[in-house]
């Protein structure tokens, strides 16, 4: 029987994009709307476009803070992160004033600073390094280029959790990896064979 | 390692059927609005912005040969671009409200673009900014370069003036929220001249946020120069019909001119 894949929907963006990829590699994601159905899921996916603090918001107002808590962090299922579903795992994001995240990644959600010209959004395909000792990136090499649409990133206190660097405007945690939780602020699902290849890798990941 | 510049093709809905587009008023059926599509993604092409110019009051252009059964409307041939396509995607037009945004959004589009709303209902911009991130929301910015040289924002699919020049506009949408301008001229728009470069240096200069040009490639030679008038990426439309391996050409002639892009 096909594992069920949960994708989450709290309201914020972009589902499609996520089962479609999901889908093209063979698996069957559902979207969720209430929090008791990650009982029945094997694989939890938090995706996500938007503002942090409507991001937590949203989480909260939809009961999914305690669900979470309960199926990924005490039963330990395999959770993805994406865009806002990687930052919203910080203590605390600093977007429309400062707000509480998860707490499941210690650190905060800082905005890229727009000094030297530096156009923020940081918008693009730029390269992630890959840190040796992570599994997100099997098959993938040491490094590959991903897509990037953000305005603020995750500035984790333990570098030992960041599983990918990107640079621009000086490096940060293109993706963390940490016990049964693996999360990336750019987008797989909309970076074409690498990006795939990560989702792929999520899939078979025991 | 670092950012590369996109490069960019622009797709133009017109009641149901891709057409091409010169100076905003003639515009010509290029055929199937999803064929394409996959054609980048086979690709693999850095982004993809698809525009719906369609006008409310306009039947459509009779060849039912072209048309997708099933898909009435522009929601429904997003629904079915969005499933094929594995590489971000813009959409924009007849965006009016928070809800027409969500909706777009919710059906696979990554980021929308906002113009006639840029000056009739700035506050949308904001709010957009506000639910979305500002990632989310592109200004599209129509310019028209008067006889006499001066430039001046137009919105309305190209048909109501503003008094504002694209510069101002451009400043302003940053202001309201947007993250990223896509610029594009109306007198260029069709002729294959090449970019006006003194246009997009203008706007670069007067945001920090990402601006992708558009409107006047004739030649993949034409790409390098909108990079170097500062844009972050290039778009063209036209071309991409028109020529052979449209994407390896462009990016080997960014390549070639210095410019790093992903390849």
């Amino acid at each position: 029987m096909a594992e069920r894949i949960a994708v989450i929907d709290y309201g914020m963006g972009n589902l499609r994009s996520v089962t479609n990829a999901f889908a093209s590699l063979g698996a069957s994601p559902a979207v969720v709307t209430q929090p008791d159905e990650l009982a029945d899921a094997e694989r939890i996916v938090l995706p996500g476009v938007g503002a942090f603090a409507d991001g937590m918001q949203n989480l909260r107002d939809g009961g999914w803070v305690d669900a979470l808590e309960e199926q990924v962090r005490r039963k330990g299922k395999p959770f993805l992160g994406l865009c806002i579903g990687m930052q919203v795992l910080a203590d605390r994001g600093t977007e429309h004033g400062s707000n509480a995240g998860l707490g499941w990644i210690a650190g905060t959600v800082e905005r890229i600073a727009s000094d030297n010209g530096l156009r923020v959004p940081h918008i693009g395909w730029n390269d992630v390094t890959f840190t040796p000792g992570h599994a997100m990136y099997d098959g993938l090499g040491e490094s590959d280029a991903f897509y990037f649409v953000h305005s603020y990133v995750l500035r984790p206190d333990d570098d030992s959790v960041v599983s990918g660097v990107c640079e621009y405007g000086g490096d940060f945690a293109a993706s963390v990896e940490t016990q049964n939780i693996r999360a990336a602020q750019f987008h797989p699902e909309k970076s074409h064979r690498a990006g795939l290849r990560l989702l792929k890798n999520f899939l078979e990941w025991r | 390692m670092a950012l590369k510049n996109r490069l960019i093709p622009v797709l133009l809905l017109q009641n149901g059927v891709l057409v091409r587009s010169e100076l905003f008023r003639i515009h010509q059926i290029i055929g199937n609005p999803l064929h394409e599509v996959d054609r980048f993604t086979e690709w693999n092409v850095d982004e993809l912005v698809y525009l719906d110019i369609s006008r409310d009051d306009r039947y459509d252009l009779g060849r039912e040969d072209q048309k997708v059964a099933g898909l009435a409307d522009a929601l429904g041939i997003l629904d079915a671009v969005a499933e094929r396509c594995f590489m971000p995607l813009t959409w924009g037009g007849r965006i009016k409200t928070l809800d027409g945004i969500r909706e777009r959004i919710a059906r696979g589009a990554d980021k929308v673009t906002l113009n006639t709303a840029l000056v009739t209902s700035p506050e949308l911009v904001t709010q957009g900014a506000r639910v979305y991130g500002s990632q989310a929301i592109v200004a599209s910015i129509d310019a028209l370069r008067h006889p006499d040289g001066t430039l001046e924002a137009f919105v309305d699919g190209g048909r109501t003036a503003t008094g504002l020049t694209p510069e101002a506009l451009a400043a302003r949408a940053e202001r309201l929220g947007a993250g990223e301008v896509l610029l594009q001229s109306i007198d260029r728009d069709g002729t294959a001249t090449g970019y006006d470069t003194d246009l997009i240096a203008r706007v670069v200069d007067a945001t920090t946020i990402p601006v992708v040009a558009c409107s006047g490639v004739g030649r993949f030679e034409d790409y390098a120069a909108g990079i170097e008038a500062g844009a972050s990426a290039v778009a063209a439309a036209n071309i991409w019909h028109f020529k052979e391996l449209a994407d390896r050409a462009g990016k080997r002639a960014l390549a070639k001119a210095g410019v790093d892009v992903r390849l």
